[in-house]
């Protein structure tokens, strides 16, 4: 649905060189991930501050804000975020797989 | 009585007559002066809860404790917008003489649940509508004539099912037109139609008639809400109450009366009354209680932030137990696209470093 020449996350104007502050504009994406990579990215001791913003509803669009202590990059710490995040789908699902399968739950029949 | 000793009072948002309290969780790094709330997989692992509750054939309860409202959140939301399904999306219309406009009956008829799994199938290019094929798309034709049925006498019967033929226009009216490899891959599994037969889409009478193609296409909620694979999903926060304090006896009618049905309980030997923990998760949390000023301060309600109570209903492609599953896919495919897209940025990036220490 999107248009393929269009970048999925860019860097925005006055960033610092070393990205220690940046702001990332992330195409098609919404509250879903923006809220919770801001969660996971400020459960780093290394953030100094992080935020994200839907600048329209009828874009697009999300940007994400990180300040990092330390002079440190904030684009690796938006990588180690998104793994992070990751690592807690896997295991939210396996931990709702083994309850499905083992656990001893009402059941009943619904008509539809 | 019942305590909440075993709830730790950081996990809780006060309910009090007018204000919700202790609103957001702020387990971050620094916050706590000595505590350490950064990002530990493990951790997370040991403090995470998730418990099938209740599953039926069309709905799931099941809670998520332990996590942030933002996750809980992002997989409602996908739930909703971005877990794809198969729904009709074009309708060409040859023949419409029923009482329905032509855009309406379209509508209504986009609005069917398919049976259809949207794994088999591949999206359609909304730039370029020659793009159909048996990957893609699914065709239905429909073609009903109303007539009146000839062996019923008249002014015998006032029932239309009686005096005509076709007098409803039904989602199982729907015929499927198998194309290319179709026919193949939906031999082991149902052919494809409406989840319930008994939808009506248009009402005739004897002379109308109704003929269409119809196109069915893989989508997502966020484009149209006839995607949306769900009925409903949503979550609520447990509720806690904490009874402190006695009661005076002739006040435990009025208390019982503040609470969802078994609620508060009377113990039968000390005749006090306690709270019902398996009853507790049912309450609405109203805040009758804090109207009884007698009473108010004799109760503390408030909900567990971090205890996420869902319910998933469906009547689509999907069986209930699978929507979590499929959310959780759709939001592992979103993160390893950024992911790979932020690669690419600090690849560009230490490439510019390298050209720039050169010169």
């Amino acid at each position: 649905m999107a248009e393929p020449s269009r970048p999925k996350i860019i860097i925005m104007k006055g960033a610092t060189d070393n990205l220690s502050a940046a702001t990332y504009q992330i195409y098609g994406e919404s509250h879903t991930i923006g809220n919770s990579l801001r969660w996971m990215l400020m459960k780093n001791p290394k953030v100094e501050f992080c935020g994200y913003s839907v600048p329209h509803p009828s874009e697009p669009t999300i940007q994400i804000r990180i300040q990092m202590y330390d002079d440190l990059s904030s684009l690796e710490a938006l990588i180690k975020a998104l793994s992070d995040l990751d690592d807690l789908c896997v295991s939210i699902e396996n931990k709702y797989e083994t309850t499905l399968q083992h656990d001893d739950y009402y059941r009943f029949e619904e008509k539809s | 009585m019942s305590s909440s000793t075993d709830i730790n009072p950081r996990r809780l948002v006060g309910i009090t007559a007018e204000r919700a309290t202790n609103v957001s969780n702020a387990e971050f790094p620094g916050h706590y002066p000595g505590e350490d709330h950064s990002w530990d997989l493990q951790k997370f692992y040991e403090n995470t809860t998730v418990r099938v509750t209740k599953l039926s054939n069309r709905s799931i309860e099941f809670d998520i404790i332990g996590v942030d409202a933002s996750i809980a959140n992002a997989f409602r939301r996908i739930m909703l917008a971005e877990v794809p399904t198969v729904a009709i999306e074009r309708v060409y219309v040859f023949d419409n003489t029923s009482i329905i406009q032509d855009e309406v009956l379209a509508h209504r008829i986009g609005l069917v649940p398919l049976n259809v799994d949207p794994g088999i199938m591949d999206y359609r290019d909304p730039n370029d509508e020659t793009l159909a094929t048996d990957r893609n798309t699914i065709v239905f034709k429909v073609d009903l004539t109303c007539t009146r049925n000839p062996s019923v006498p008249k002014g015998s019967s006032e029932d239309p099912a009686v005096l005509y033929t076709n007098h409803e226009f039904l989602s199982s009216h729907l015929v499927w037109q198998p194309a290319g490899e179709q026919e193949t891959v939906f031999a082991e599994v149902d052919k494809p139609g409406s989840t319930n037969p008994n939808i009506v889409l248009a009402k005739l009478r004897p002379g109308q008639s109704i003929n269409m193609e119809l196109h069915a296409v893989k989508g997502v909620g966020k484009d149209h809400a006839k995607f949306n694979p769900v009925a409903t999903a949503s979550y609520r926060l447990h509720p806690n109450i904490v009874l402190k304090g006695d009661i005076p006896p002739d006040r435990i009618e009025a208390l019982k009366k503040c609470f969802a049905p078994g609620v508060v309980r009377v113990n039968s030997l000390t005749g006090k009354p306690y709270i019902d923990r398996e009853a507790m998760r049912g309450d609405y949390v109203t805040r009758e209680v804090l109207r009884h000023p007698d009473l108010a301060d004799k109760v503390e309600l408030s909900r567990i932030r971090d205890h996420f109570i869902f319910g998933v209903e469906t009547e689509g492609a999907y069986k209930p137990e699978a929507l979590l599953p499929e959310a959780i896919k759709v939001m592992r495919s979103k993160i390893s696209t950024m992911k790979a897209a932020a690669e690419a940025l600090l690849e560009v990036k230490r490439q510019e470093d390298v050209t720039m220490g050169e010169s």
